[in-house]
């Protein structure tokens, strides 16, 4: 069992309030920060070798390096909290349990990059975490961690919440700018980049919570202490998402050398299939990354070992499938998501997810043809790589990869007119009739 | 007579379910509201008022149960931004409402983690016990059903939010308790967030302490063999947990 870091106090009575907090320790590593320049907190965060835990792995003290030092606007950090990406809960948990972390990773932050607000961008489901977070900031405020001259420093930083309203997109940096300034959440051209022109066209930049919550971590313990968890250029306690058929799905952290293998079946995490029943493949980190098949997950779950094995890291949402489901239907489910969800800004993500969604009902209900096979991976290619952000990749990825993985269940589809994969737990299963 | 093909526009063509949202009666701010508003936008710089946007339409929609024209026009004039600006945002955003919608918006996630654990049947079971089909509303106005996009709990799955509450780990069997418990409690009968990882959080603080005998995992008790936190309370008629429920993996299995 690895220490824990992120999650420590996560379950413990009030462990998410201001008084638990700093009886044990917290704030701390503010103060700590507030000793050192602006760019020897950089260069800590730089050498921690910390990379952004929302999706991409972009190193965090390069993408803090790049703000535009010489630009006379003001700075700001958004912190992204806007966790849509289905299969994926771990800022959930750490926003509804350890507020503080996230905000003293946010201080942190801001005074590293000269930025005196901050501001949390919350998905606008959460609204229960909200609550949480509204109270304790308040608290903190009153105690003078967040406000004018925190902690006697001259140094001045506000966070604020700010509450989304149902948008998928508004978790891509840009969108999530674009959906702060009042408008619509629709990605923008890059470059310029948010670090030269991001919130109000000034110097930004977009962390993940879990991102900023590991940012105290590397203050306190120091860069080469956080570097040394977990391998090579992976350091750093990681939270990883198991969900779908385990049988104890939640959230948990380890070090980036734990295998995919052991976080879905060893009895400290997932603890195995539900049901005693096969895997059948798993999506390692969120839904939009290719699927990997049950030979491939004895891998370390860490950036460069997933992407090695040809899928992703991602948000580390892991979605875990047994024997029973039918690969078409899951197709189908995603593509719905990606369809409702795709912001209509660039044409082949906005008509191409539709008729992906279109092409993969008409297998899924029996009235395929072997041609939309071919007509979904053109769809598919015609999409990859051709949209302003990673959305349209995003949603292409789940029928590519299904359909390079799993073709033959695809073609049964076809030729028996039906869906052959009948799964006990969906409503068309026969036994449901009688229910 | 044209040379152009007959254009069946009925049926093969996007017809979008959009309407135009209806003029509705007057609407102006409660003072209430204006003053909560006046503090939001206090966050943002002043001449970036239109950041409050998103939340001067929760206001209004608070106030009023769905918004109108005319409450998208005092918005804009809130907002001092155009009423076009206020119905693109409108329009783009899920949980702003253009219909009225019943007192209780009981929305079902549908996305893969909770489909894998049988949220299609949650919604079958929803459907019948309140005579609604998705995206429909009562008579009375009481309840409005909804299929929902990823929730973001995907380790309780089957995922049910009704309004802002949560109630999680959901089974078909569970879904006339759930309804019961709503028409007869209110929402104080759902489980909240964090059903089972739950120390004292403040959705659940009248609640027993569910950390007794609880194993110590990095996140939560074993789903299978963790105690039930719901067991014994008074105010939670709302369905089995996984430990005792129906597993939705076994039942109806016809093997």
């Amino acid at each position: 069992m690895t220490d824990l870091f992120l999650t420590k106090h996560v379950r413990e009575p009030n462990g998410f309030t201001l008084d638990f907090y700093t009886k044990t320790g917290g704030y701390g590593a503010l103060k700590k920060a507030l000793g050192m320049t602006p760019d020897q907190v950089i260069d800590a965060v730089k050498r921690s070798g910390l990379r952004g835990r929302g999706g991409a792995g972009f190193p965090t003290g390069l993408k803090w390096q790049f703000i535009d030092k010489k630009s006379l606007k003001p700075r700001y950090i958004c912190c992204n909290a806007d966790e849509s990406e289905p299969g994926t809960f771990k800022d959930h948990l750490l926003m509804e349990r350890n507020p503080h972390l996230m905000f003293e990773g946010c201080l942190i932050g801001c005074y590293a990059i000269g930025s005196h607000t901050a501001y949390i961008y919350i998905r606008g489901e959460f609204y229960h975490v909200q609550e949480v977070l509204e109270a304790e900031l308040a608290k903190a405020r009153a105690a003078g961690f967040i406000g004018k001259n925190i902690l006697g420093t001259g140094f001045d930083c506000e966070i604020h919440l700010h509450r989304g309203a149902g948008a998928y997109e508004a978790g891509e940096e840009t969108a999530l700018i674009e959906s702060l300034e009042g408008k619509r959440a629709q990605p923008r051209l890059k470059p310029p980049f948010p670090a030269s022109h991001g919130l109000y066209g000034c110097p930004t930049a977009v962390n993940n919570v879990e991102t900023l919550c590991n940012v105290p971590l590397i203050i306190e313990h120091g860069a080469e202490w956080f570097a040394k968890i977990g391998p090579d250029k992976n350091g750093g306690p990681k939270l990883y998402c198991v969900s779908g058929h385990v049988k104890n799905p939640g959230v948990f952290e380890a070090a980036m050398d734990v295998t995919l293998k052991d976080l879905i079946f060893d009895e400290t995490f997932g603890g195995g299939i539900l049901g005693g029943h096969a895997l059948k493949c798993v999506i390692p980190g969120g839904s939009s990354v290719p699927v990997l098949l049950p030979h491939e997950i004895d891998i370390p779950a860490s950036f460069d070992a997933i992407a090695k094995a040809g899928s992703l890291l991602g948000s580390a949402g892991i979605i875990v499938m047994d024997e029973t489901t039918c690969m078409v239907w899951a197709a189908q489910n995603l593509l719905h998501f990606y369809k409702h969800e795709s912001c209509g800004k660039c044409t082949p993500c906005r008509e191409g997810c539709d008729w992906l969604y279109r092409l993969l009902t008409k297998i899924e209900s029996g009235a395929g043809q072997m041609k939309d096979l071919e007509l979904l991976l053109s769809i598919g290619d015609n999409i990859l790589g051709k949209t302003l952000c990673a959305f349209g990749d995003a949603a292409a990825t789940p029928v590519l990869s299904t359909i390079k993985l799993f073709r033959a269940e695809y073609e049964a589809h076809i030729r028996e007119g039906r869906c052959t994969v009948p799964a006990p737990w969906r409503s068309s299963a026969p036994a449901l009739a009688a229910h | 007579m044209s040379f152009h093909p007959r254009m069946d526009y009925g049926r093969g063509h996007h017809q979008s379910a959009r309407a135009v949202p209806e003029i509705g009666p007057p609407f102006v701010y409660t003072a209430e509201h204006r003053a909560a508003l006046e503090e939001i936008c206090a966050r943002y710089p002043p001449e970036e008022r239109k950041s409050a946007i998103l939340a001067a339409l929760y206001l209004a929609q608070k106030q009023q149960g769905y918004l109108t024209q005319n409450a998208m026009a005092h918005v804009a004039e809130a907002i001092r931004c155009t009423p076009a600006d206020v119905e693109d945002v409108v329009s783009f955003y899920t949980m702003f409402y253009t219909r009225p919608v019943g007192k209780r918006v009981i929305q079902v996630c549908r996305t893969l983690s909770c489909a894998l654990l049988g949220a299609e049947r949650v919604t079958a079971a929803l459907s019948t016990a309140l005579g609604l089909k998705t995206g429909e509303t009562d008579a009375a106005r009481e309840f409005t059903l909804l299929e929902v996009e990823c929730l973001g709990a995907c380790d309780r799955a089957p995922v049910v939010a009704v309004n802002d509450a949560w109630h999680e780990c959901q089974s078909p069997d569970a879904i006339r308790a759930l309804v019961d418990g709503l028409r007869s409690v209110g929402e104080s009968s759902l489980t909240g967030c964090h059903l089972r990882i739950e120390g004292s959080g403040p959705a659940r603080a009248s609640g027993p302490d569910p950390l007794t005998g609880e194993s110590a995992g990095p996140s939560g008790p074993a789903r299978a063999s963790g105690p039930d936190p719901l067991t014994g309370e008074s105010a939670g008629p709302s369905g089995p947990a996984r430990a005792s429920g129906p597993d939705p993996q076994t039942s109806g299995r016809p093997r």
